[in-house]
């Protein structure tokens, strides 16, 4: 491969990133670290009103019929007596899946992470569309508003969980809610539109902007995971936003795309919104991986394991992402023949799955590891992404999968990869990047209490869900107690309980160390985890502009830990230039526009 | 306190636990193989001043041997798989001599109409009761199932059996119930407020008892 790599002309206006006013800063801004910031505090907002929710629904599910502590600030339309409402119980799974979806989980990883990491690790100065970056993320927000407006209704927030199956999310008469089905559809459309246009904006970025010397090839897997998810949501959420704008036309215009009863399909909606839904599922993952895989492989010491097999076990889980939506839908009356081929489709998505893992062992594998927080958290990641993969293939035998199906297994499953995977990976990313974004370290101890202490409460949290799925315990239930078959096993929906609120209390040990370190956290040097990304050759916090108005030059792939021609040092930027290195020819210069 | 699956109670338990034994056992294998690598790697490998990490940009060997074992382990499991979901879940695999019952699900009840004695539906000796479920034990049972609204689930978990109720669809399920007492039926997809109080009473009979119940229902009875 030959070095494709562009200087970046930017001769035009802004290439000085004159001083400007605290609006234009940090509010208003183009800066793709800003826009980043932005993101991680909108979501990190987000992800705690996800939690609230968690905490009420497993209230409910620990002890129906006892009155929430603290439920009596609810309206009369969600509490009677301090007791939740069936009618408000699955508005609390409805919001709770929603909001860890689309406005904590995906912003986090993408919205943050494209956004900060793709200019600084391929040596630009900033994102090829600046404006359509910020406007991105002021639609996200509205989006983010438009969707939790809906608990201030009169009818509550949605109801039809957050997949939203038709006909019930397109009949208010079906299920309750009428204003706020709406609102989630417009929210939808909203948020695909920020979706793609950051999208848009980070696979131009990655194609057209990588400083000279930047090959494909040596990239950083979290940049190639982020370009792959970037691919992903500009084919995927248009879908999704088409699906929405069709249910929202059943439910305001009269139209019948989903209502059987005149002429529509009911299984439509699945089949739209899993055709979204399950290239989101990667959207959620490959960035966590991209992520845990730079971590490790600074941790370790040594150089990613099989650095082109994970990138080709990227392209591979994203393509093979898009054929296996109908894995959704083996219950749903599709044809049992395509539930055979969505079943191999949906077994062969775990080979590479497993070569990612083995190759993140592979690269711990006589390194000379260092548990720092990130470290630590990545190795959680990896250790709890496998059981949530493994998990998976129960539900992929379609046999299998009838027991189990849209029981509580599902939400043990998926909760071990969105959870195990995502969040442990951004546990991992949030401190590793800390420095580069605020100048200060967050602090060690804190960090590593934090992931001793949630890596137990999760798995006391959400093991147990597999064992109480098996038993038959359906999803968004209100109360499995009226059941026989559920009664025996009430006992373990109360341990899941207490271990959910000891879960959630230590995520405060997170958000102090987050909000203290800002202020009070130790000064962080240029490269405080002696990492070989470009990022690090920048001050702290980077300005605005990076490297602006020269481009760094880059000498070698992203993970030469522990290289011999590194000398004494146990790692060697791509930035430094050894005597023996050449310069990378840039590629000429874009027209100037 | 289960920790397993309910009690067989149906001829689908058999290969469905089975084969769920099966992928317990390879992923159970696949798990502590990666779990055991991992804290063994974290302690034996964990950094000491004058170390230096072993320099390697990895093996192709060893992405071929983890590349295929998984590829073919999955394509073996999706073989088998295949075989036992076309005996359940394909429309010809419903026997033909199955028992027919209709079962409409509607926000939130299960209408459960009945064959009456000539032992055909859509016939005038039909009978609809809400919310029980009575089946022959041994005998191949077809429901065919359909909703009033939104889309509901048949979930037997005894049975191993679960089927959505789709509106404006009509779907065959088939089961042959193999162990006679109450169960219960419930709903498994999201269906409204009242999803989870969709509670039918499951009753799997022998045939004299069945006979007699027919009858009782037939002279206007309630159970």
């Amino acid at each position: 491969m030959t070095t494709v790599a562009h200087a970046q002309p930017h001769a035009h206006g802004d290439a000085q990133h004159a001083p400007m006013s605290f609006w234009r800063k940090y509010i208003f801004s183009t800066d793709h670290k800003i826009i980043g910031i932005q993101f991680l505090f909108v979501s990190l907002f987000f992800l705690l009103i996800g939690g609230l929710l968690a905490m009420q629904i497993r209230w409910q599910l620990g002890f129906p019929g006892k009155p929430l502590p603290g439920g009596g600030i609810l309206p009369e339309s969600m509490v009677q007596n301090g007791v939740i409402l069936p009618e408000y119980y699955i508005q609390l799974v409805t919001m709770h899946g929603t909001f860890m979806v689309f406005f904590a989980i995906m912003p986090l990883l993408v919205g943050v992470y494209a956004n900060f990491l793709i200019p600084l690790k391929i040596g630009t100065h900033d994102m090829a569309f600046p404006r359509i970056n910020m406007w991105s993320f002021w639609l996200a927000l509205l989006a983010g508003m438009i969707m939790l407006s809906g608990f201030f209704v009169p009818d509550g927030a949605p109801r039809a969980g957050w997949t939203m199956y038709a006909p019930l999310s397109a009949r208010p008469d079906l299920s309750g809610a009428t204003i706020s089905q709406k609102l989630w559809s417009i929210s939808i459309v909203v948020l695909g539109l920020s979706s793609v246009m950051g999208s848009v904006n980070y696979i131009t970025t990655i194609i057209n902007h990588r400083a000279p010397g930047m090959t494909w090839f040596r990239m950083p897997l979290s940049v190639w995971s982020l370009f792959i998810t970037a691919i992903l949501a500009v084919l995927a959420l248009p879908v999704l936003q088409g699906a929405a704008i069709l249910l929202l036309f059943d439910q305001t215009l009269g139209t019948h795309f989903f209502d059987p009863g005149a002429g529509g399909q009911a299984l439509l909606w699945q089949h739209l919104f899993w055709f979204f839904g399950h290239p989101e599922v990667y959207i959620l993952i490959l960035p966590a991986m991209g992520m845990a895989s730079d971590i490790i492989a600074n941790g370790s010491r040594k150089p990613i394991f099989g650095y082109h097999s994970m990138v080709f076990a990227i392209i591979g889980i994203a393509f093979l992402g898009w054929i296996v939506w109908g894995h959704h839908m083996f219950m749903s009356g599709m044809n049992p023949t395509l539930g055979s081929t969505f079943m191999v489709s949906t077994l062969l998505i775990a080979v590479p799955s497993a070569v990612k893992v083995f190759n993140w062992m592979g690269t711990m594998w006589r390194g000379n590891l260092r548990f720092h927080v990130p470290m630590l958290n990545a190795i959680g990641f990896v250790s709890m992404f496998t059981i949530g993969g493994l998990s998976g293939i129960f539900m992929a035998a379609t046999p299998v999968d009838i027991p189990l199906h849209d029981t509580q297994f599902i939400v043990a499953h998926l909760h071990y990869v969105l959870f195990g995977g995502s969040l442990f990976a951004l546990f991992a990313a949030i401190p590793y990047w800390y420095p580069k974004m605020f100048g200060r370290m967050m602090s060690e101890r804190i960090g590593k209490l934090h992931f001793f202490l949630t890596f137990i409460f999760y798995n006391m949290t959400f093991f147990p869900m597999h064992i109480i799925g098996m038993g038959g315990q359906m999803r968004r239930i209100y109360d499995p107690t009226i059941y026989d078959f559920l009664k025996p096993q009430q006992p373990l929906n109360v341990f899941i309980s207490y271990s959910a609120f000891a879960l959630f209390a230590v995520q405060f040990l997170f958000a102090f160390n987050f909000l203290w370190s800002l202020k009070f956290g130790k000064k962080a040097p240029m490269n405080p985890w002696e990492d070989n990304g470009l990022e690090w050759s920048l001050p702290n916090p980077a300005p605005h502009g990076n490297w602006a108005p020269n481009t760094p030059n880059v000498y070698r792939g992203p993970y030469e830990f522990s290289a011999p021609e590194a000398g004494d040092k146990d790692y060697l930027p791509q930035y430094v230039k050894l005597p023996t290195d050449r310069d990378p020819v840039p590629a000429p210069l874009p027209a100037t526009h | 306190m289960r920790w397993w699956l309910p009690d067989a109670g149906s001829t689908f338990a058999g290969p469905i636990d089975g084969l769920f034994t099966a992928i317990l056992i390879i992923t159970g294998i696949a798990l502590v193989l990666v779990e055991v690598g991992l804290v063994t790697f974290a302690i034996r490998y964990r950094g000491r001043p004058g170390r230096k990490a072993f320099y390697t940009h990895g093996s192709t060997r060893a992405e071929v041997i983890w590349t295929a074992i998984p590829a073919v382990t999955m394509v073996a499991l999706g073989l088998i798989s295949n075989h036992y979901w076309v005996l359940i879940k394909d429309k010809k695999s419903v026997p033909p001599n199955a028992y027919r019952l209709g079962v409409h699900a509607k926000q939130f009840e299960w209408q459960v109409t009945y064959p009456g004695a000539d032992g055909k539906l859509g016939t005038s000796d039909d009978f609809t009761v809400r919310n029980q479920l009575h089946v022959i034990v041994n005998q191949p049972t077809a429901v065919e199932l359909t909703s009033e609204d939104a889309i509901h689930s048949f979930f037997v978990p005894e049975w191993r059996l679960k089927q959505d109720a789709v509106p404006g669809m009509h779907i065959t399920a088939w089961f042959q119930a193999t162990k006679t007492g109450e169960f219960e039926l419930g709903c498994a997809e999201l269906c409204g407020m009242g999803h989870y109080r969709m509670r039918a009473r499951v009753f799997v009979q022998t045939p004299d008892e069945y006979k007699a119940w027919v009858a009782q229902q037939a002279a206007g009875g309630t159970e």
